[in-house]
């Protein structure tokens, strides 16, 4: 237990540390590497937790996934940094009130939580998997019990997909592109013409 | 004596740590060896004769390169961004290591022998070879250099959009298997059906062929290294890196090549076990057996890029986009319809 004890506050100082680095950070470039520092770290305290499925789909979805196409962009981006601290001043006003009202709300949300009477009692509900592993625990709820919200959810994934691929493709005009179909459609008759050269006289 | 402190974590500990020194050695050992293969082969199909000076038959050029780097200097760019220009080569080193720990590699006596038997494991594997693509993407960028940024950000684009196909192969496979433990994959495929071995290279003989030019991709092996072409990116995110961090650099990418030579053996060729449960075959131990299955993989490696030139990097989206990840899609809403129609699936309930 005490290995588990260690490793469980080593992961969460990581992540709280690589959270903070997140928004600390000088260069956009580091920040998004301290996001994905958290993100591993998070898994970590996943898997502490016994929920292996969970933090190998984080893993793969966001490290592998999105946080890639995050860090593609900001190091596309040409940022100048004496630029990007110019402003600090201008906007301390705004950025705090917002600070403040997200701070209160939060104590607000804090200070007001209560736990359930059987969770206070000490009877923390357990999820009961019999025997399944997590996979099958989880397929198990979201496949049967939870079916049609689970098709709607992936419904409206897709057409935010759809709409997203819609509303930024344009057809650029005078791009050369190679059309596989009709290379493959040429034959001899259209493409090659067999000429008889005359000897002396040349075409 | 029975004193919990050396019971419950030292002789564990101690336990682990040999497991995970019994595998890593032999992969690091085999990754020196598996270049010169690799260099020996790649002479033998364009008629030379390729390493053969250190060593009887140049078998341990690999080791003369490697001293060879470790004495040389290190040079870091001036303008290179120091943290991340060494963090890259350590992560890319350290990735292509920690996957092994989930390989199976059969049973000793009654011993499994794995370093780490978890419920998880191809999704394990999975997350871990979509990490890969950030020690090239960051050493592309910190090296703060042309050539090298080109090549983190090529790679980048090829290594997400091959993980897609690869994705929906695994998911092929573990249909039939009904479990994400590999060695539950590697038993799954234990048996013969009519004299011929159930290995899953049969049945699903597309999505097989759909993975491994999907590994070539991933691993940036010929006709896919479009992050290092050497004729238009010099060597790509590698050209700033020297000495040691280079060393890496190249462990790395053959480790990860030997991973997806035993991730073909145990998903598509039975891993472990042999062909037929029959006597001249059942002497030959598991692991000799997931060796010579990965020797005949990396031999195919080598023979690729030996006979096929490079794709021009459109092609290459093309392919990755618009034929496999239709192809592996289809695949399993055709293999899930199929073992629901015939009531073959492998966990009913």
């Amino acid at each position: 237990m005490i290995l588990q004890t260690i490793t469980f506050y080593l992961f969460a100082a990581i992540t709280v540390a690589a959270g903070f680095m997140v928004i600390a950070a000088r260069n956009p470039v580091h920040s998004v590497l301290y996001l994905i520092l958290a993100f591993f770290t998070s898994a970590g305290l996943f898997v502490l937790i016994g929920a292996e499925f969970i933090a190998m789909i984080l893993l793969i979805v966001y490290v592998g996934a999105v946080a890639v196409l995050f860090l593609f962009v900001v190091m596309m981006l040409d940022i100048n940094f004496t630029d990007l601290r110019q402003g600090f001043l201008q906007y301390l006003p705004i950025g705090g009130l917002i600070g403040i009202v997200l701070l209160v709300e939060l104590f607000m949300v804090l200070a007001t939580w209560q736990f359930g009477p059987d969770v206070a009692a000490g009877a923390v509900p357990q999820a009961t998997t019999g025997g399944l592993t997590n996979t099958e625990a989880l397929g198990a709820v979201i496949y049967t019990d939870y079916a049609y919200a689970f098709q709607a959810a992936g419904i409206i994934l897709l057409i935010a997909m759809i709409g997203a691929i819609v509303l930024t493709h344009r057809t650029r005009p005078g791009v050369k592109k190679q059309r596989i179909s009709s290379q493959v459609h040429r034959d001899p008759k259209t493409t090659i013409e067999v000429k008889k050269i005359p000897p002396g006289q040349g075409i | 004596m029975d004193n919990p402190f050396l019971h419950g974590y030292v002789y564990p500990g101690l336990w682990m740590l040999g497991g995970i020194l019994a595998v890593m050695l032999p992969v690091v050992l085999a990754v020196a060896f598996v270049i010169y293969f690799d260099r020996k082969i790649w002479a033998a199909m364009q008629l030379r004769r390729g390493p053969n000076v250190v060593g009887p038959f140049g078998i341990l050029q690999s080791f003369a390169d490697g001293i060879k780097l470790v004495l040389k200097e290190t040079i870091v760019p001036a303008s290179a961004n120091k943290g991340v220009y060494f963090i890259a080569p350590v992560l890319t080193f350290v990735l292509a290591m920690v996957a092994w720990a989930v390989i199976p590699w059969g049973y000793f006596g009654d011993t499994k022998l794995v370093i780490s038997d978890i419920n998880v494991g191809i999704l394990y594997l999975f997350a871990i070879s979509s990490l890969g693509v950030y020690g090239i993407i960051m050493s592309g960028w910190a090296s703060n250099s042309r050539y090298p940024f080109l090549g983190g950000l090529r790679s980048a684009a090829q290594m997400v959009s091959y993980e897609v196909s690869i994705g929906f192969v695994l998911i092929t496979v573990l249909l039939c298997v009904g479990s994400l433990n590999l060695s539950d994959v590697v038993e799954a495929q234990r048996g013969t059906w009519y004299g011929i071995p159930k290995w899953f290279f049969l049945p699903l003989f597309p999505m097989f062929v759909i993975f491994f030019i999907s590994a070539l991709a991933e691993t940036n092996r010929p006709p896919f290294d479009l992050p290092e072409a050497e004729a238009e990116l010099v060597a790509g995110y590698q050209v700033e890196y020297s000495s040691m961090t280079f060393a890496m650099f190249w462990l790395g990418e053959y480790a990860n090549i030997l991973l997806m030579c035993a991730m073909l053996s145990i998903l598509f060729f039975g891993g472990w076990l042999p062909p037929w449960e029959v006597a001249p075959f059942t002497w030959v131990p598991g692991p000799i057996w997931m060796i010579i299955k990965m020797s005949i993989f990396f031999f195919i490696f080598s023979w690729v890029k030996a006979a096929v030139p490079r794709y021009r990097y459109d092609q290459l989206m093309r392919l990755g986009w618009k034929v496999f990840l239709p192809i592996s899609l289809g695949a399993v809403v055709v293999v899930s319809g199929f073992l629901v129609a015939f009531d073959l699936l492998p966990n009913k309930g």
